[in-house]
């Protein structure tokens, strides 16, 4: 599903002495099946973009086109449901939304609201849980009883099972450890691909950004400044540094093997594999002439 | 939502009535209370509204905030100003509809009701509106000390009261979230019937409380690790102090409950 | 050198009743000199916060004993002990008592009765220290999490603890955030030679410690310098942590046949020997 914002602006408090524009004049498009990445420092306007996304904010300025949906200023919006079924959102910290008696109803309550039979509900919660990789049996679970990373799982577990289009993640693995964020971020990978979603991932982290987006946005002051792929994004440092943005550490550390070796790689490498072929690669090369 | 909330909310500034110690604001905004009813004649009620102009000019409160505070009260404001138009029968009658008769005093009440009302909401307005919750909190502990004898847990509830106001806003934010979180799974919690609606409200408390909960642990960990152990042998990093500024106030307005004392009826 | 904390053969397990149940903490060990950083490092679930538990005197061991000071701690002096320990957790916002940054690094002062011009002077002194002291009067819903945590370690430091504690400190924190404590936390030990105990499951923040210790499954697993530590290799890979990055470079780099000596901690020595073994011959 396509999602387009359209000049968008958005202010807190319109009409009072303590309005204040979050989001100024924002176009962005996001094709359909495309994972694009939106980076930027903290109160650059991240997390008021993405509830544009599904409806949860209405723009103050502009049009946000979510499939075939028109969401416009100064217009009512009717029937937001659809939209918030196609649109899943993994908010920061998600496992705060837990609330059910057991995991398995609160994987249902999602599907359930959109009018999912309840059959239907609880086979998807028991695939999802297998996904998220936990075992069954946590299903009957209350999910306070369980830790922090198995309750992020469980969170994530029920987004899923509204059958998003669109996923929209925000920090997904703020605060686990690191197996957590790899396997987490591998998963939403994974699920792109095989179900042809389209995947927003909201971060900090620039290693994610370049590891899994296909095009990364960059938020600065309310703006949205950049937009590209990530090899175009992360070939000029000068100016992310202008957005208060470092390079990802595999660039970075590409440009000290670049000074080291005076000489520039023939192309920015976003992943370290894809960096140590290269290195390899120009060695090899220059053993050949010797 | 919660952003349209302006009633009790602090607007910091330099004014006078800003740098006015939190005790005595506490002890003006009382002592003003019981001289409001002084008041019973068109001098008196005059002399009342522009004391409080003058303090409202003093505070260099905009009108806005003020006439903003009055928003939640002025359903109650309305109806005992007609409850007076309609059930005092003395004086000439000044205007007649039908069977509904207005006399000259029940016009004349109407408006002293209602110049007292628009005149204790204000002055309690300024104190929120100058005054920031933890000071009015510090002040309430100090005033209410000598209470400690007989018992009353006044730095307890005064610590209880500041750390309440400290959470507000993060509360506010994550009800906020949880909020939104669920309205994303389908919750809808301004549609439907009653009943809909209620239950759509479970999945917002339970997240909320079993997050206060869990800082409430947090927070009591952290208070105990830093050496917390309830209000006795500790020393205060916050101090009051009285002024000029405190002494002025205070004089000002036992100069007009004697000016009232003496124009009243 | 003077030992400002140690654990002798301490264990402690949530339900004691239950002898089959694994404990929390196992029969662990370990001391921390005057001066030194270490790092505890583990997944989630290997006994990190029960260790930072026993050390604040929150629980108490069921076997063996936690000495701060060389003092055994104990019921009786709990209140003493803790006064020379500096804590900040991970929870930015759950930590913070006062109304204003000032109020909250004053916090502790006034529980251990300071009078107030010295509390004044301290509070401006730890602010400074952590370049808080423009922030005096900010409410904590105006700063962001790093700001939040320099100022827990401010209220700490206000007290001159004789160590000071994270407990996963920066792992709620953004990238920059995180930064900005480290970088606080590494200055205050050049300047004032701060004792430092940081839990943690991010490995490139135990790369700055003396020494770390790896517990898995509540048993210390390994104990020693980064190097030794992370020597480990797979190992750790296995328990659920991460290779600091450099060392993963020179394991890939190595996988595709480049020429290098060592494993490497730091990008600089990597970037070195690239050089040195290939380049400069």
């Amino acid at each position: 599903m396509d999602i387009k914002l359209q000049q968008v602006s958005y202010a807190y408090s319109m009409g009072t002495p303590f309005e204040k524009y979050a989001l100024f004049d924002v176009d962005l498009a996001i094709p359909s099946q495309t994972y694009q990445a939106i980076i930027g420092h903290t109160g650059s306007g991240k997390s008021t973009i993405l509830q544009h996304f599904n409806g949860l904010l209405k723009p103050s300025k502009g049009q946000v086109h979510i499939g075939e949906r028109v969401i416009e200023a100064g217009k009512k919006a009717k029937e937001l449901k659809p939209i918030r079924q196609k649109v899943g959102i993994v908010f920061q910290f998600p496992e705060h939304q837990l609330f059910e008696e057991t995991v398995l109803k609160d994987i249902m309550f999602g599907p359930m609201n959109f009018g999912v039979s309840e059959a239907e509900a609880e086979k998807r919660a028991r695939e999802l849980i297998k996904l998220v990789g936990l075992p069954e049996e946590t299903l009957n679970k209350s999910p306070f009883d369980l830790s922090g990373g198995q309750m992020r799982r469980v969170a994530i577990a029920g987004v899923l099972a509204m059958d998003p289009e669109v996923i929209v993640l925000d920090e997904p693995t703020a605060g686990l450890d690191p197996r957590g964020q790899r396997e987490i971020m591998d998963m939403f990978y994974t699920l792109h691909k095989e179900r042809g979603l389209t995947t927003i991932l909201v971060t900090h982290s620039m290693e994610d950004a370049a590891k899994y987006a296909d095009r990364i946005a960059i938020m600065h002051e309310g703006k949205c400044v950049l937009n590209g792929t990530p090899h175009e994004i992360f070939s000029d440092a000068k100016t992310l540094e202008n957005y208060r943005l470092e390079l990802p550490h595999i660039v970075r550390f590409q440009q000290k093997i670049e000074n080291m070796m005076n000489q520039h790689l023939s192309k920015i490498c976003l992943t370290e594999e894809e960096l140590a072929e290269e290195v390899s690669r120009v060695l090899r090369k220059g053993r050949g002439q010797q | 939502m919660m952003e349209k909330m302006i009633f009790g909310r602090f607007i910091p500034s330099d004014s006078f009535v800003h740098k006015m110690d939190p005790r005595s604001k506490l002890l003006f905004v009382f002592a003003f209370i019981v001289v409001v009813f002084l008041a019973n004649n068109v001098v008196t009620y005059a002399l009342l509204l522009a004391f409080t102009l003058f303090v409202i000019l003093m505070s260099k409160i905009r009108l806005y905030f003020l006439i903003n505070g009055l928003k939640p009260v002025i359903i109650l404001l309305v109806f005992t100003f007609m409850i007076h138009i309609l059930f005092t029968r003395e004086g000439d009658i000044i205007f007649q509809l039908g069977f509904l008769k207005v006399y000259e005093e029940g016009l004349r009440q109407g408006i002293f009701i209602s110049i007292r009302f628009l005149v204790l909401v204000f002055m309690t307005s300024i104190l929120t509106l100058t005054t920031s919750p933890i000071s009015i909190t510090d002040g309430l502990e100090t005033l209410l000390n000598p209470l400690k004898k007989m018992k009353l847990p006044v730095h307890e509830l005064a610590l209880m009261m500041s750390i309440a106001l400290r959470f507000i806003p993060t509360l506010m934010d994550e009800t906020d979230k949880i909020m939104k979180a669920q309205m994303a799974r389908g919750s809808d919690l301004s549609a439907g019937p009653l009943k809909d609606r209620i239950k759509a409200v479970v999945p917002l408390l339970v997240p909320l409380f079993v997050s206060a909960f869990k800082r409430a642990e947090d927070l009591a960990t952290a208070m105990e690790v830093r050496g917390y152990r309830g209000g006795e042998g500790r020393t205060r990093y916050r101090q009051l102090k009285w002024d000029w500024r405190d002494t002025t106030g205070l004089v000002l307005l036992a100069a007009v409950t004697i000016l009232l004392v003496g124009l009243r009826n | 050198m003077t030992e400002i904390l140690s654990f002798n053969n301490v264990s402690y397990s949530y339900t004691p009743d239950n002898p089959d149940a694994r404990k929390a903490v196992q029969n662990v060990s370990f001391s921390i000199q005057q001066g030194e950083w270490i790092a505890i490092v583990g997944h989630n679930g290997s006994g990190k916060s029960t260790m930072v538990k026993l050390v604040s005197g929150l629980l108490f061991p069921q076997e063996g004993e936690v000495r701060v000071m060389r003092e055994v701690l104990t019921e009786d002096n709990l209140w003493e002990i803790r006064s020379q320990i500096g804590m900040v957790f991970q929870n930015p916002d759950n930590q913070f008592v006062g109304a204003t940054v000032q109020d909250d690094v004053a916090f502790a002062l006034e529980n251990s009765g300071v009078p107030y011009e010295d509390m004044v002077e301290r509070v401006h002194k730890s602010l400074a220290q952590v370049k808080m002291e423009k922030f005096l009067n900010h409410e904590p819903h105006h700063l962001s999490g790093g700001q939040k945590q320099r100022v827990a370690i401010a209220g700490a430091l206000a007290m001159r603890p004789k160590i000071l504690i994270l407990d996963e400190s920066t792992s709620m924190l953004d990238p920059q955030g995180r930064d900005e404590v480290l970088k606080t936390v590494r200055a205050l030990r050049e300047e004032i030679g701060l004792t430092v105990l940081s839990i943690t499951h991010d490995v490139e923040e135990a790369l700055y410690a003396d020494r770390i210790l790896f517990m898995n499954d509540g048993k210390k697993y390994a104990e020693g310098t980064p190097t030794e530590i992370f020597a480990l290799g797979d190992k750790l890979v296995e328990f659920g942590l991460e290779l600091p990055f450099a060392m993963r470079m020179t394991k890939l780099l190595q996988s595709k046949g480049v020429q290098l000596v060592g494993e490497h901690m730091t990008e600089e020595e990597l970037v070195n020997d690239l050089w040195t073994s290939n380049f400069n011959k």
